[in-house]
């Protein structure tokens, strides 16, 4: 499955082939290591002949420089390219997420997305890493040492035949049975921490409600139960190092045995002993370590899908246009429009909607939760793509622009905003980077937040954390404002943008948007009656239809709901 | 292992080594015996391996070598050796096994005592230690420093213990095969233990940096694709790649040296072990010729210069891993010692009866009366009826010093009546309410419930009497019933519907797949905002508390819809005194009085006529919302 990930090497390419060349450069001197020690015993000392040592010695220590040389190399390639390419994996993801559609988003939860650019590439890097070290030294080491074995003495080989089957079943039956163990215990130890973020979460419900007995007492019994799934799964690894040394001790002592007998009947020498005991050491590790790697590698593969899912995602809405006309002016018109979030015309969210909106007009557009209100306006700056009819924006239907056109032109204050960290300053310049001083502060008095940014001892260039946790909800909701106005847009959009605002202060930035960018189109998105009543239009949505189109005082004397809205929010007043 | 919050906070050394090894080894104390059989076990299996290896030159020298070329050799003493070594090396076996065995134990039982002892103490914390630390950081105690004393405990020290043991056994028996060939060994292990060093240190130091990195860039990676549809809105994808691609290059070149130092540590050692070996054999064979020393301790000495470069790495290797898994120590210790929320409260809430003459009296069964149980210092005991009677006299408070976000706030609310605040975000609302439940504490006698300063009121029996539905619904993973029942555990099934039913949440339980069993999952994802609101003000009825404090309780269920549960509400506070938060002026308008914020002062208060007839802010901010008429 990593395979498919490897065009991401790019330029590490080169370093990911020359590791294994160096691996094997290294192994092949390492093993001839042990034979040239049996020939100092075995020729050098049983003929006292010291030059012959000598040389042979001086020999090794040349050769294992060599490989102490090859090693480091390997070592430095290795990690050039496993970095590399879990650097390219990175960027790889991360742009496909920035090409992502609303629709695309929508699919994926925002801690599912971030853990597949950070855990998951890790563990992609480390299987990386060991298929191009460990998983090309261990094998190879293993079969050129077994040669090495047999060339010595082939009777003695045979103390393989039994020893590498017994040990790798072995390994392979503690594995394979540990493997279900370990994903139960996996399983259980993420409903612990969920619990456990739950309840930093509702902290303040688990203080009011006095909860943190009955609490504490659940989170005992999935601490409990997270203890035992582990005990039991590692209780059958703790049998993997025991097996190991059992088969490993087995071995020498056979070898010991057998290998004594042969030299005693003059088939074997005693060096060639010690080099073959080196040998079956090399043989039985490197058996230990591939069952090591391929228990990591199928633990990363979990990993490796879900990075996968990502880059195999098809981007739902591109720029199919090779035009890029402008957007003449702020006309909007919705021409039997429906749509659907799974694209299917049996579940449409949004039905034969039919409307037009001039340029510079203000319309508001009011409906219960669920009206699909937010899912019509979205469809202005093709955030997604109708299902059905088409939609003109400035007389051109939307897909005919270029994306980036097409949404500088169209602003969107999105329910659900975001500031970033940086200062006020640094946030409101994401709606025009080349903002001057002077069209920054104008643009935070239309939208009523210049006062509250003076109030501040830094003012603009006051920092706002991650998420913009230094403002309150009002204020944040002002500034996301501001800082749409500041693209200059021919249609702003704004979706309950001002639920947090109090309402005097709501109604002075609608004021101050009807006299500074009256040539702007506005549609507001609204809980309250106050926020769209003055509008030149209002849409009334429900369930995904148009329910009437008319003025406040025409709706009020004609639409039931409007009516029924209007006068649950103004109960008694009368 | 995977999870949430995996941010990693913190560097690579503990700032009080001593002191956190002193304290975890406290709490490894319970497991005392076991640490010592282990300890012993594993001095079995490391002597084991040891002394393994020193048979090849009893066996070489006295039954191999004597009897080569013999017709009918004498091979009983060679296989008394033999049976012997399985013997030696059954024990070793059995061993590693005992010892990996005892330390799973310790360390799984260990583990789980530092969760549920970290949980234990986290739920006794005060708001305000929620205030100023976020999930991220406290899941990460959870998770990763949880995760690196795991690692430290089941491998870190045993391998430690063990690789020592091991380079001390293996240098021993080398003196006493051969001391001779020992003082080249003695040179070739100072430059094994040098490059440990220097190799080890410029690793950990590479690591440090690549982890800073990692931080910088994962902090980037959330913020972003959080905001993710806001990038796509403003058409900034191409400025975040760019920063993105910046940071990514700086965490690829941490990075690669981090892996660099730590890739080439284990060939450079093994291959310094091989040189040790050339050298060994090329100097033993010479002295062979000589006659210095016999076959049998060449082939023992050999196999011991091989063995000698695994531990040593070990050793470097698991040093910092035991490093790191302190500083991880440490963190958690720091949230054990977080001082927990301060109670003195000494005045109890007890089941109560009357008698004829209207005294109160403890009760020991539910009677549907409660009493404020108030022993005194002379030794009396005085009962007072709980009736939800809320006064604050002259309340200042600030969450942090010289911060103030209520100043001189006086109110009282008589049993029954129902209070509500009104004001601009930031204007001290969630404040008061956070203050008569002791989310923050104020000075004594500052604030009084039924004539009682509640600061002497156990915090625990205080809570029990409010009942809050906040402005941020949250549920808990468990069914529907689950989640209502959290108000009162021993409501049955028919009071949990019927509360149900008084938030007008019965219809659509009602049409959920299971009902009252359907599951609900991570903060009630599965269901909208209105009818989370609408079980979370189930779940404040069915706890039937003389008081309720409703935080923006309807404010994400539109108008339509909250003219429905108005009904069920209406009846939910029937009796009870209430405190309302609301942004729509229209939920409060029946209020006996409403207090008008600003700033964290009363400005203006009464009741809703009263209000208007005065013509001040909320008759602007009342009219403001109606000026379209």
């Amino acid at each position: 499955m990593l395979k498919k990930l490897l065009p991401c090497l790019g330029k590490y390419k080169k370093y990911a082939i020359l590791t294994p060349i160096f691996v094997i450069l290294e192994v092949i001197l390492e093993i001839s290591i042990p034979f040239l020690m049996s020939k100092i015993i075995d020729v050098g000392v049983k003929n006292g002949d010291v030059d012959f040592i000598l040389q042979t010695g001086g020999l090794m220590v040349l050769i294992a420089v060599f490989a102490l040389l090859f090693g480091a190399i390997h070592g430095r390639f290795s990690a050039i390219a496993s970095v590399g390419f879990a650097k390219e994996l990175r960027k790889k993801i991360f742009d496909k997420i920035q090409d992502f559609s609303f629709a695309n988003i929508d699919k994926f939860t925002t801690p599912s997305l971030v853990t597949r650019l950070t855990t998951d590439v890790t563990n992609a890097q480390m299987s990386f890493m060991m298929i191009i070290r460990l998983l090309v030294r261990a094998p190879f080491m293993l079969i050129s040492a077994t040669i090495m074995a047999i060339t010595i003495n082939p009777g003695l080989s045979l103390i393989f035949l039994f020893a590498i089957p017994i040990l790798a079943s072995a390994l392979f039956i503690v594995a394979s049975k540990a493997f279900p163990r370990f994903k139960a215990m996996l399983k259980k130890y993420d409903n612990m921490n969920a619990s456990v973020q739950e309840n930093l979460i509702a902290i303040r419900v688990v203080k009011a409600f006095v909860r943190e007995d009955y609490e504490n007492k659940k989170f005992l019994d999935s601490a409990e139960a997270v203890r035992l799934a582990h005990f039991n799964a590692e209780k059958l690894l703790v049998w993997a190092m025991p097996i190991m040394q059992l088969t490993m001790y087995g071995s020498i002592t056979a070898i010991f045995w057998f290998g004594g007998n042969l030299i005693i009947g003059e088939k074997m020498l005693s060096g060639e002993l010690f080099g073959f005991i080196t040998y079956s050491t090399q043989i039985l590790v490197s058996l230990m370590m591939i069952s090591f790697v391929f228990v990591q590698i199928v633990l990363s593969r979990a990993s490796v899908s879900r990075i996968i899912e990502i880059l195999d995602e098809e981007i739902d809405i591109r720029d199919d246009s090779n035009e890029d006309p402008e957007v003449k002016d702020g006309s909007v018109v919705f021409e039997n429009v429906s749509f659907s979030y799974s694209k299917n015309k049996d579940n449409l969210v949004l039905e034969n909607i039919n409307f037009e909106i001039k340029p510079g007009e203000t319309v508001g557009i009011i409906g219960g939760t669920g009206s699909a209100k937010t899912t019509l306006v979205q469809l202005i700056p093709r955030l997604y793509d109708v299902l059905e009819g088409r939609i003109l924006v400035g007389g051109r239907d939307v897909r005919d622009y270029k994306i980036k056109t097409l949404r500088d032109s169209v602003a969107m204050v999105l329910q659900k905003n975001v500031l970033f960290s940086g200062t006020i300053k640094d946030n409101l310049k994401w709606g025009n980077e080349n903002a001057t001083d002077e069209e920054i502060i104008e643009a935070c008095k239309i939208a009523q937040a210049y006062d509250f940014i003076m109030s501040f001892p830094k003012g603009f260039e006051t920092e706002l954390g991650q998420g913009g946790v230094n403002v309150s909800g009002g204020q944040k909701q002002r500034l996301t404002i501001a800082r749409a106005l500041l693209k200059k847009p021919k249609i702003l959009i704004l979706d309950d943008s001002t639920s947090a605002v109090d309402t005097a202060t709501d109604s002075k930035i609608r004021q101050g948007l009807k006299e500074n960018v009256s040539d702007t189109t506005v549609i507001i998105i609204a809980q309250r009656i106050s926020s769209v009543s003055d509008a030149d239009k209002i849409i009334v949505l429900d369930d995904g239809k148009i329910n009437a189109i008319g003025t406040h005082e025409e709706l009020l004397a004609t639409n039931s709901i409007y009516r029924e809205v209007y006068e649950s929010q103004q109960k008694g007043v009368a | 292992m995977p999870g949430p919050g995996r941010r990693q906070h913190g560097g690579f050394k503990p700032q009080n080594t001593g002191k956190t090894l002193g304290r975890l080894i406290k709490y490894l104390s319970c497991y005392r015996l076991q640490l010592i059989t282990a300890a012993i076990f594993i001095l079995i299996s490391a002597a084991a391996n040891v002394v393994g290896i020193y048979f090849l030159k009893p066996i070489i020298n006295n039954y191999i070598v004597p009897f080569i070329g013999q017709k009918n050799p004498d091979l009983s003493g060679f296989i008394k050796m033999v049976m012997l070594l399985c013997l030696v090396y059954l024990t070793g076996v059995s061993g590693t096994y005992i010892y990996n065995r005892i330390m799973l134990n310790i360390s799984t039982g260990t583990l789980k005592k530092l969760r549920v002892d970290m949980f234990t103490h986290m739920q006794s914390l005060p708001i305000k230690f929620f205030d100023t630390h976020t999930h991220g950081e406290l899941m990460s105690r959870f998770t990763n420093d949880i995760d690196t004393l795991r690692e430290m405990l089941s491998h870190g020290i045993p391998n430690l213990f063990q690789s020592s043991i091991t380079v001390t056994g293996v240098f021993l028996m080398m003196l006493i095969l051969s001391p001779l060939l020992t003082i080249l060994v003695i040179f070739m292990l100072f430059l094994m233990f040098l490059t440990v060093r220097k190799i080890g240190g410029k690793s950990a130091m590479y690591f440090k940096k690549q982890q800073e990195e990692i931080g910088k860039v994962n902090g980037y990676i959330e913020e972003m694709i959080e905001g993710q549809k806001v990038v796509k809105v403003f058409n900034h994808e191409n400025t975040v790649k760019e920063r993105f691609e910046e940071l990514n290059e700086q965490l690829r070149q941490a990075s690669t040296s981090a892996h660099t130092f730590a890739g080439i540590l284990m060939p450079i050692m093994g291959n310094l072990s091989y040189v040790q070996y050339a050298i060994t054999a090329a100097a033993g064979a010479v002295m062979a010729v000589n006659g210095l020393i016999d076959l049998g301790t060449i082939g023992s000495f050999l196999q011991y210069t091989r063995s000698f470069s695994q531990p040593i790495t070990q050793i470097s290797q698991q040093m910092n891993s035991i490093l790191n898994a302190l500083a991880g120590a440490e963190r958690i210790f720091q949230l054990l010692d977080t001082e927990p929320e301060s109670d003195n409260g000494y005045v109890e809430l007890v089941y109560a009866s009357k008698d004829e003459n209207g005294n109160i009296k403890e009760s020991d069964t539910p009677t549907g009366i409660w009493a404020w149980k108030h022993p005194h210092s002379d030794g009396t005991v005085t009962y007072t009826e709980l009736n939800g009677d809320v006064r604050f006299e002259d309340v200042t408070f600030g969450y942090e010093e010289n911060k103030t976000v209520l100043k001189g706030i006086s109110l009282y609310a008589k049993p029954g009546q129902k209070i509500a605040f009104v004001g601009s975000t930031g204007a001290g609302k969630t404040t008061i309410t956070n203050l008569i439940n002791r989310f923050y504490d104020v000075p004594d006698g500052k604030i009084r419930y039924d004539g009682i300063n509640i600061n002497k009121i156990k915090k625990a029996d205080l809570r029990r009497s409010l009942a809050m539905v906040l402005q941020d619904t949250h549920l808990f993973t468990g069914t529907v019933m689950d989640n209502i029942r959290y108000g009162r555990l021993d409501a049955t099934d028919e009071e949990c519907i019927e509360a149900a039913k008084l938030a007008n949440a019965h219809s659509f339980i009602k049409h959920l797949p299971q009902g009252y069993n359907t599951i609900i999952h991570a903060d009630g994802s599965n269901l909208s905002q209105g009818q989370k609101q609408l079980l979370a003000i189930a779940r404040a009825a069915v706890a039937n508390p003389p008081v309720l404090i409703l935080d923006e309780a309807t404010s994400s269920i539109d108008t339509r819809t909250e003219a429905l549960i108005e009904k069920g509400m209406d009846t939910l506070m029937e009796g009870r005194t209430v405190f309302v938060i609301a942004h729509r002026l229209s939920t409060v308008r029946n209020a006996n009085a409403i207090m008008v914020l600003e700033n964290g002062e009363i400005i203006e208060r009464g009741t809703h006529d009263d209000l208007i007839a005065l013509k001040g802010k909320y008759y602007q901010l009342y009219t403001g919302m109606l000026e379209l008429s």
